[in-house]
Formats: structure tokens, C-alpha cells, sequence
């Protein structure tokens, strides 16, 4: 009994030791945006919206929150039209060297990252005339995202029936037909989870806008966020708490409505 | 009409009929379009980088100066520069150190006690800490970097102002323990879940028998649960390795200072390539990263295989 209830002690200790470790650094988040003139040190707010008054007025911020807007809707649309019409054609039709070529893909997906390849995609850039292109970061970051997602619809794709195609087929539907009235209202949710995969992927990167886009009027938020970080000297923790707050509440409640339509259940998907 | 008469051409080509049907008769031709615009991208994006970081190491490259017109091949020199340079190989060090304690101890460790503690449990308890430690991972990292840096400040930090300790200074006294700390925070929640999922695939019953059999919680552990979750280990060992191995946020908690302390190899690319507009040296270091993600790659799928 006492080991029973030693051990319940311990259970209810540790779960409080990772609360706080989980919820400490998160409260300032909280806190800060709702306090007037916020420091560092967590405090009771006094609930003013003196602060999103503030960052209202600020040149940059609102129109980067449209600038992430922008780059992460265009990358996604690319990401899921291109991945979802290779992972069919791959799943349904067996191409010469294709298992080669999935292998290959998981390779490059998680090998070949923004890091490694930060110099040549910055001449690339260049020479394409890419640099200060929000296109261009669109079409840098789909192809990184590409093969991951072509890799996990695969997967989707291969455990759908193949019978309403065959039946489609049957009736005498043109096989892009097929494609577009029977395969993609069955993939829905595959393709949705694709879709939140990149956006979420592209909302928080850092390093490629920060390469290549210079021109601050197209800068997306997680570049103005460090820029309101790093520049000056001091930081304005006004500007920042709320700021941080704003470039937040997107993805928490992307995340919300994901996990209550699907449910975020684990299926080996692949976040970078 | 006339297609539903005739056969598929999956026909003459019965074996690969049995591992995948063209169900809609795309045919190959039609398939090969629908392949080509994502291979189109990923080629120029992605390989074509990845190859030019191997020509460009060989070479003088520079962002300004002579070497910027006109790079030269100077063949090896770049490498050789790297493996004599005590900076490269600090940084090599530094990032095994945060590999190591981030991702291979850190957040395999604590992703796997959550899960674990959490895994008959249902209702709120649950649905707050897997909550938390999924809301640390979907926050942009430009949010958390400065947030840490909120917490650890040395001016009355949270952190500070809790533990009552003034000139409390973690990101200057102890950077490397202070990013690895934050990178087991940030990524927990990954493992978290896969973990979650596979202990989900456990035979409840051998666990059962185990408990009859008198093992102990530690021997339910070791003989039932991690040989039944081995292939997920070893997948979410490699994608949290490499991840953590390429991550760039560390750079915006400590811009890899103090002194270098924290400069990781991600961090030491960016350094000499675009800030010291040493573009062919960068390009060299490079090479070495993709061929450590390489091996590290082909280790983890090794080990992968070897369970079949």
C-alpha cells in the first residue's frame, strides 16, 4: 500500500516538475503583451491594449503577419498540387527506378537542408534574380518541403481503396477525370494534412526569408521579430511581447482546428 | 466507353500489377507529367544545391574582391583549410555536444516519460501536458528563441526573479547547457508523440503476462516495451539527429556567442560564408555537413534494415 502511494507521490510530483518546465517560458507570452511597459520579469498584467495600440502603428508589423500570410498559402498550394499529382502518379503507376527514387527522396528530405545548402541557394538566387522575390523564397522552400511531402502522401495514397477508380473507370471516365472527381475528394484529408504541414513549416522559418529577402517592406514576421530583437541595442519589449503574441495565435489556432477535425494523431508524418 | 472494354495495360506487365494497379490507366506517359513538376523544382532547389556546394568548396569563391568575378579552382585547399582550422573542429565538437544532449538524451528521454507516464491516461491531465509540450513545438522558433531569451536574461529574467539568485546569467556563464536545455523543450513534443503512438502498438497482454511473471516496471520496460518499439526508435533517433544537426535557431538565442561557445556548425556556415563573405570555405564546410547528415543517414538506416 504505502508503495502504492509512494508511487502515486512520485507520479504527481513529476508531472508538476513538467508542467512548470513546459509552462515557465511560455507565461511571459501570456503576460507581457497585457502589461504596461513589460520587462523581462514575468508580472501580473493589468490587462491594457495600450501595447496592440503600439504595434498597430509600427511601419512593419501588421504587413509582415501578410507577408508570412502570403509566402506560406503560395508555398503550400505548391507544395500540395505538386506533391499530391506525383505521390498519385507514383503510388498508381509504376515508373522505371521508382523505388530508387522514393529512397533518394527520404534522403534528400532530411539531408539536404536550408543549412547546408545556405550558400549555393544564395547564388542561386542571385543568378535567377530571385533575391528580394517573395516567388523566389516560395519556390526555394517548396522544393525543400517537396520531397517529404510527396513521401507521406505516398503512404496516403497507397492505403486507398482503388476500387472507385476502377469503377469510375468502368462508366467510362477520362483518367484525369478519375483523378480530379474521384481521387482527390478521397485524399481530402490527406491533402489537408499536407497543406498545415507546410504552412506551419514556412510560418516559423527563419533562415531563407533572412537570406534572401532584404527589402524590409517584404520581410515575413519571423524576420521582423528578430529584427525588433536584435536592432538598437535594446529591445522594445512593448513591441516584441505583442508582436510575438500576434505571430503566434495563427498557428496555435491552425493547431486547434487540425486537432479537433482529425484529431493530431501520429502517422510517422515528418516536421522540420 | 471504348477504354472500359479494353484492357489495362497493366495487363503485359502482370508482376507490377500485383504490387501497385493503375486503377485510373493513367499509363506511364501521363504519370511521368504528373512526376515532372515536382521533380522539375526539387532538382533545381534542392539537388542542384546540393551539387554546387561540392564544386563550390573546391573553389576561391568570395562574395566581394577579385575572387568574386573570377572565382579558381583551388582544388583541395578549402578542406584542408577547414581540417587544420581549430575553429572548424570546435565547432564540430560543440555540435556532437548538442546532438548529443538535445536530441539523442534530451528529448528522446523526456518525449519517451511522457508518453510513458501518459499512456493509459485519458482526460484533461493528459490533454494539458501533451497540449504544453505541443504548443513548445508549433511556436515559431523566432517566438521561443526570444521568449528563452526573456527567461535566462540576466537583468531579472524569470528565471532569475524565481530562483532568487541576482547576476543569475545561463546564457553567458553556461551557453551550451542553456541551448541544449532549450532544444529538449522546443522538440520534445516530436518524440512525444511518436513515442505515444508506438507504445499504442504494445501488445497489452505481454505486458500483462510480464507483470504476472513478476518483472519489475524497469524490466516491463527493457525486455516487453523497447524491443517492440525498436524501428521507432531508431526513426525518431535519425530525423531528431539531423534536425537538430542543421538547426539554425541556437543563432537566435545566442548568435553563437559567448565567444564562440556555442557557434554549431549550422551556425559557423552562416558565420564564414555570409557574414565573412568567405563564400568557397563556407561552401567547403558545407560539403563536410552533408557528408556527416550522410553518414549519420546511412548508420541509422543500417541499423533499421538490420532489424529485418
Amino acid at each position: 500500500m504505502t508503495r502504492f502511494v509512494l508511487g502515486r507521490i512520485g507520479f504527481y510530483t513529476l508531472i508538476a516538475v513538467l508542467l512548470a518546465f513546459f509552462t515557465i517560458p511560455l507565461l511571459w507570452l501570456a503576460a507581457a503583451p497585457f502589461t504596461s511597459d513589460p520587462t523581462y520579469e514575468v508580472r501580473v498584467p493589468d490587462f491594457t491594449l495600450d501595447n496592440f495600440r503600439a504595434i498597430l502603428e509600427h511601419p512593419y508589423a501588421l504587413p509582415s503577419l501578410l507577408n508570412s500570410l502570403m509566402l506560406a498559402v503560395g508555398t503550400a498550394l505548391l507544395v500540395v498540387v505538386f506533391a499530391a499529382l506525383a505521390a498519385y502518379a507514383l503510388s498508381r503507376v509504376r515508373l522505371p527506378g521508382r523505388d530508387a527514387l522514393l529512397y533518394a527522396l527520404l534522403l534528400l528530405s532530411s539531408i539536404i537542408t536550408g543549412t547546408a545548402a545556405m550558400v549555393p541557394l544564395f547564388q542561386l538566387a542571385v543568378e535567377l534574380n530571385l533575391i528580394d522575390s517573395q516567388f523566389g523564397v516560395i519556390l526555394i522552400l517548396t522544393g525543400g518541403l517537396l520531397p517529404a511531402a510527396i513521401f507521406m502522401l505516398k503512404d496516403f495514397m497507397d492505403s486507398t481503396p482503388k476500387s472507385y477508380e476502377e469503377s469510375a473507370r468502368v462508366f467510362g471516365a477520362s483518367p484525369l477525370q478519375i483523378v480530379r472527381h474521384v481521387v482527390v475528394p478521397l485524399v481530402r484529408p490527406g491533402l489537408a494534412t499536407i497543406a498545415v504541414w507546410a504552412v506551419a513549416n514556412v510560418w516559423g522559418n527563419f533562415l531563407m526569408p533572412y537570406l534572401l529577402l532584404s527589402d524590409v517592406e517584404k520581410q515575413p514576421a519571423a524576420v521582423i521579430m528578430y529584427t525588433l530583437y536584435t536592432e538598437g541595442g535594446q529591445a522594445n519589449l512593448t513591441l516584441l511581447s505583442t508582436f510575438g503574441l500576434l505571430y503566434s495565435v495563427p498557428v496555435v489556432l491552425m493547431y486547434l482546428f487540425v486537432s479537433k477535425k482529425y484529431g493530431f494523431r501520429f502517422h510517422g508524418g515528418i516536421k522540420r | 466507353m471504348a477504354q472500359a472494354i479494353s484492357p489495362p495495360e497493366a495487363l503485359e506487365d502482370a508482376p507490377a500489377r500485383r504490387y501497385s494497379s493503375d486503377a485510373a490507366g493513367l499509363g506511364r506517359l501521363r504519370a511521368g507529367a504528373f512526376v515532372a513538376p515536382a521533380l522539375a523544382l526539387i532538382a533545381v532547389f534542392l539537388v542542384f544545391p546540393a551539387l554546387w556546394v561540392l564544386y563550390l568548396g573546391l573553389t576561391n569563391y568570395r562574395l566581394t574582391g577579385v575572387a568574386a568575378a573570377e572565382p579558381q579552382l583551388v582544388g583541395l585547399d578549402n578542406f584542408v583549410k577547414a581540417v587544420s582550422d581549430p575553429a572548424f573542429w570546435n565547432s564540430t565538437w560543440l555540435t556532437v555536444q548538442f546532438v548529443l544532449g538535445s536530441a539523442v538524451i534530451g528529448q528522446v528521454v523526456l518525449g519517451f516519460t511522457i508518453a510513458w507516464l501518459m499512456r493509459d491516461r485519458t482526460g484533461p491531465l493528459k490533454r494539458t501536458v501533451e497540449g504544453l509540450v505541443i504548443l513548445a513545438w508549433i511556436l515559431p522558433s523566432a517566438v521561443v528563441s526570444f521568449l528563452w531569451v526573456a527567461l535566462l536574461d540576466r537583468d531579472g529574467g524569470t528565471l532569475q526573479a524565481l530562483l532568487h539568485v541576482p547576476g543569475l546569467a545561463p546564457l553567458l556563464d553556461h551557453p551550451m547547457l542553456s541551448i541544449v536545455i532549450f532544444n529538449t523543450w522546443r522538440g520534445a513534443a516530436f518524440s512525444m508523440m511518436l513515442y505515444g503512438a508506438a507504445l499504442g502498438n504494445v501488445p497489452p497482454s505481454h505486458l500483462e503476462s510480464a507483470r504476472l511473471a513478476g518483472a519489475s516496471g524497469w524490466q516491463q520496460l527493457r525486455d516487453v516495451v523497447f524491443p517492440h518499439i525498436r524501428g521507432h526508435i531508431l526513426t525518431n533517433l535519425l530525423l531528431i539527429s539531423l534536425w537538430t544537426f542543421n538547426d539554425f535557431t541556437p543563432f537566435m538565442l545566442t548568435a553563437g556567442g559567448p565567444d564562440g561557445q556555442t557557434e554549431v556548425l549550422a551556425v559557423h556556415v552562416y558565420k564564414v560564408a555570409l557574414q565573412g563573405s568567405e563564400l568557397g570555405y563556407g561552401a567547403a564546410v558545407s560539403t563536410v555537413i552533408l557528408l556527416i547528415n550522410l553518414v549519420v543517414a546511412v548508420f541509422y538506416l543500417r541499423l533499421l534494415r538490420s532489424k529485418k
